[in-house]
């Protein structure tokens, strides 16, 4: 346990990816069987078991210690798991620090008021840190920013394979995962991974630059719509029904809608949206349906999901990776259409003789589902199905980004190389109120873009227009006579309650500095609130 | 028996004794002041005359100039001068370097002024020895049950853990200039680290102070680049003010990791808003256990409770049946010791 709680406050604290992964990948090499499997099973999100309710944690921390004290404590943490983990009464005694899977073990048997007698029992023999751990672990939620994907990341990085294998093999691995472990350490055969259900690593699309179109035929490529959902991979097989995401996170439980009519037998690659009558809606009404565990019923309806299908991996039985696009889409279309699945529609191919003809149904798609989409797919009519992000198959064309010119209001210390340097920015547009005056409202936070000189640049004006501090966030001078205007680009625009403005940007970026603008001639709110209805 | 409020009472410039006609640890100039120790919110220059050991008068004298003072008294350590009929000892507090514990006694009666203190082994000072008295005045920094401090020695292991998983990074600590910094130090080298740890320019005064004390601190380098590229910096183990990592002056170093050695950062809280990457719970105060364990070790009439978290304490002190007050004192930092 004591390793276990050390890698979750370390990565708790650490905020680059790198570093995560080296904590990860040390914590796995060092770290002995079983400990580190359900570490790792812990870490992606596997493991289910009754939590203790947190009233139940008050309740025991406040028979061992004066409420009113306790009280004080709470107020002053403010995380009651934290809290408890830091004023534990310990009683004196020999107790023996529990493993991990000890732990793991002893709640996947329990119910929930065997539990709240083992916790106590714990908590006497852990420390503080060991007592955080096992509490965030008991409630749900070690909350320490390691997805799936980046604990497989390190996998990969312990075992120096690539990540996709790992994915391939990973869905007929289990908790605590000696078989993987083995493997990684050259100790045995790689695993087997035709279990019934699994992941198929996906194949990514590179982003087209101006100078490619000159020595693509335009008709080797089929183009098709590049919708604006997010990629899943739906499989059936031998009825073993799984919706993943592209990094292969099974997200079916948040997706019963769907994952009931995958009335097929093989695996579709597509993307999920939220579709009303045939009809895309917005990325934004898909957000709904996101990052959730499960779904109620009132969500489902209001946010029908639905797969748009692009590409068949399987068939029955047959393996269609290795054919060809075209021979691949001419399966897909009969697969879709024999299935009649209400929630699996095809996503149609657009037709187009030459790239002028596309690069204007780019710029002006055609009424309807396009108009929604994020630009275009173009693929190789004879690509075979390759996992990873080959160079030459597949394209992605997207839309040109909207642009704003918006004043910087608020700068963040970054982290890592960027530690001493206020780089992460928050910028705001003019909205004018009732008296008719302009004031400054936030409508996004931008923290790359920019050029390592340009960085240089921006931290000065930032420290020289400081106006407020707040922790590590600075306010800096934002008039209608005196600021910095930012250009910044972004993919779209959502309606959202939890922002003052009332808009949320996709994927924001600096584009360019504007230090030749005036403040005020910065963009509207209005501007924006036009973008949403168009 | 006189009354103890005679004998020490709060004014606005600090702890008063009339009697004496002196103060404890005054936050503004005075005619007689007797300083507990070096930190800048307990010894402040202008007074008219200073009793203080020998080693913060000599902290005092580094920081402030040799006349930081009318006159001053070095004290050892258990010796006793006599003011107007109020004797003063010095007694060890193992807060820093020189701190003490200033002891008063007038008429029977016995006065303990804790000033910052800790119970914790600290390789820098001598360990805080314990007084029986009638009225023990408390700091109470850290008094809330939450601050319960783990073995400084299993935190530097942390420290020395990370160092060996990124050795392409700058390890930056955070460490107060006088007494953290060298108690750091001191720790690493009990480790068995015998590289030159590198020190910021505000405290290379203090360390070849400490030096001059006995205090060996192994090879210390100045955390300059002049000379250097920021590439020899990575794997390095870099010392300096909490308030330099969180400016311009980290990015001599190669991806600087920031670290922090401080009692605060037994919150979570604290360490995110300082973006400390690796928080290092070391403090030279008492934590929780050791302030109400030295309240009932010592068995005093009565305790005064100074600077920090009077009300938990209070509370703890009505559970426990012991009289208490909070003396609100002004003038001293929250923060632990000086930034």
């Amino acid at each position: 346990m004591r390793a276990f709680a050390g890698l979750l406050d370390r990565l708790a604290f650490t905020p680059q990816r790198n570093g995560k992964l080296t904590l990860l990948r040390d914590h796995f090499r060092d770290t002995p069987d079983p400990e580190r499997g359900w570490a790792l099973a812990a870490l992606t999100g596997v493991l289910s078991f009754d939590a203790a309710k947190p009233a139940f944690i008050r309740k025991a921390v406040e028979a061992r210690m004066d409420p009113h004290l306790f009280a004080l404590s709470y107020d002053y943490v403010g995380d009651l798991a934290e809290t408890v983990a830091l004023v534990w009464p310990a009683r004196p005694g020999a107790n023996r620090e529990p493993d991990l899977s000890e732990v793991i073990d002893a709640l996947r048997g329990a119910s929930r008021a065997q539990v709240q007698a083992l916790l106590e029992t714990w908590l006497d023999a852990l420390d503080a840190d060991g007592r955080w751990a096992l509490l965030k672990l008991l409630t749900g939620g070690l909350r320490v920013g390691v997805s799936a994907r980046l604990a497989k990341q390190a996998l990969a990085a312990l075992g120096g394979v690539e990540i996709d294998q790992i994915e391939e093999v990973w869905h007929s691995q289990h908790a605590p995962y000696e078989d993987l472990f083995a493997w990684l350490e050259k100790r045995s055969e790689k695993p087997t991974a035709n279990a019934p259900g699994r992941f198929r690593p996906v194949m990514l699309a590179q982003a087209i630059e101006k100078a490619d179109f000159t020595r693509l035929a335009p008709g080797d490529f089929a183009a098709e719509w590049k919708w604006d959902g997010i990629r899943v991979q739906a499989v059936n097989e031998r009825g073993q029904k799984r919706l993943y995401s592209r990094t292969g996170d099974d997200i079916g439980q948040a997706f019963p809608d769907v994952l009931d009519f995958l009335n097929f037998d093989g695996v579709i690659d597509g993307e999920l949206l939220v579709m009303r009558d045939g009809q895309v809606a917005s990325f934004g009404d898909l957000q709904q349906r996101l990052n959730r565990k499960t779904a109620d019923a009132k969500l489902l309806a209001q946010y029908p999901a639905a797969i748009r299908a692009y590409d068949l991996l399987l068939d029955g039985e047959d393996d269609l990776r290795i054919l060809p696009f075209a021979e691949r889409r001419k399966r897909l279309e009969i697969f879709v259409a024999r299935a009649q699945s209400p929630r699996i529609d095809l996503s149609p191919l657009q037709p187009f003789a030459d790239w002028q003809e596309l690069s204007a149904l780019r710029a002006d798609p055609p009424l309807g589902d396009a108009r929604l989409a994020e630009g275009l797919m173009l693929k190789r009519w004879d690509s075979i199905y390759e996992a990873g992000r080959p160079k030459g198959p597949w394209f992605k064309w997207k839309r040109d980004p909207h642009l704003i010119d918006a004043v910087l209001m608020y700068a963040q210390r970054g982290h890592g190389k960027r530690s001493g340097f206020y780089s992460d920015y928050t910028f705001g547009v003019w909205r004018e109120d009732a008296n008719g005056d302009r004031s400054l409202t936030p409508v996004g936070k931008a923290y790359f873009g920019f050029t390592d000189e340009e960085l240089k640049l921006i931290d000065k004006f930032v420290r020289d227009n400081t106006t407020e501090r707040f922790g590590p966030v600075r306010a800096v001078r934002a008039d209608r006579d005196f600021g910095l205007v930012l250009e910044v680009a972004f993919e779209g625009l959502q309606r959202s309650t939890r922002h003052k403005s009332g808009v949320a940007m996709r994927f924001p970026r600096i584009n360019r500095l504007r230090w030749d603008k005036p403040a005020r001639e910065a963009d509207e709110l209005a501007t924006l609130e036009k973008m949403l209805t168009e | 028996m006189p009354k103890p409020e005679s004998i020490l009472c709060p004014m606005p410039a600090g702890l008063y004794c009339p009697p004496g006609d002196f103060y404890i640890d005054p936050v503004r100039p005075v005619a007689r002041a007797v300083i507990t120790h070096g930190h800048s919110d307990h010894a402040r220059a202008g007074h008219g005359a200073v009793v203080a050991t020998t080693e913060t008068l000599a902290i005092m004298a580094a920081r402030y100039g040799a006349d930081f003072a009318g006159q001053s008294e070095a004290l050892r350590y258990g010796q006793t001068i006599d003011r107007d009929g109020v004797d003063i000892t010095l007694v060890p507090a193992g807060h820093v370097l020189g701190s003490a514990q200033a002891v008063v006694r007038h008429k029977g009666m016995t006065l303990v002024v804790s000033g910052d203190y800790k119970r914790r082994r600290d390789p820098t000072c001598p360990p805080f020895e314990p007084v029986a008295c009638d009225v023990f005045v408390t700091e109470a920094t850290f008094g809330i049950p939450v601050f319960n401090f783990p073995d400084a020695a299993d935190e530097i292991a942390r420290l020395l853990k990370s160092v060996a998983q990124f050795p392409e990074r700058t390890h930056l600590v955070g460490a107060y200039a006088l007494g953290k910094a060298q108690r750091i130090i001191r720790l690493l080298r009990e480790a068995g680290y015998d590289s030159p740890i590198y020190v910021h320019g505000a405290m290379q005064g203090m360390n070849a102070l400490y030096e001059r004390f006995g205090i060996e601190l192994g090879p210390l380098e100045p955390a300059t680049v002049e000379k250097a590229k920021k590439s020899d910096f990575a794997g390095a183990i870099v010392i300096a003010p909490p308030s330099a990592i969180d400016d311009r002056w980290s990015r001599r170093f190669a991806d600087p990791l920031p670290a922090f050695a401080s009692g605060w950062m037994r919150v979570r809280a604290r360490a995110r808003q300082r973006q400390v990457e690796l928080p290092l719970v070391i403090s030279d105060h008492a934590d929780w256990n050791e302030l109400t364990g030295t309240i009932s070790e010592i068995g005093p009439g009565e305790v005064w409770i100074t600077h920090g978290g009077e009300e938990a304490l209070l509370r703890w002190s009505e559970l426990n049946g012991v009289a208490a007050r909070a003396l609100s004192l002004v003038g001293y930092d929250d923060d632990e010791g000086e930034s």
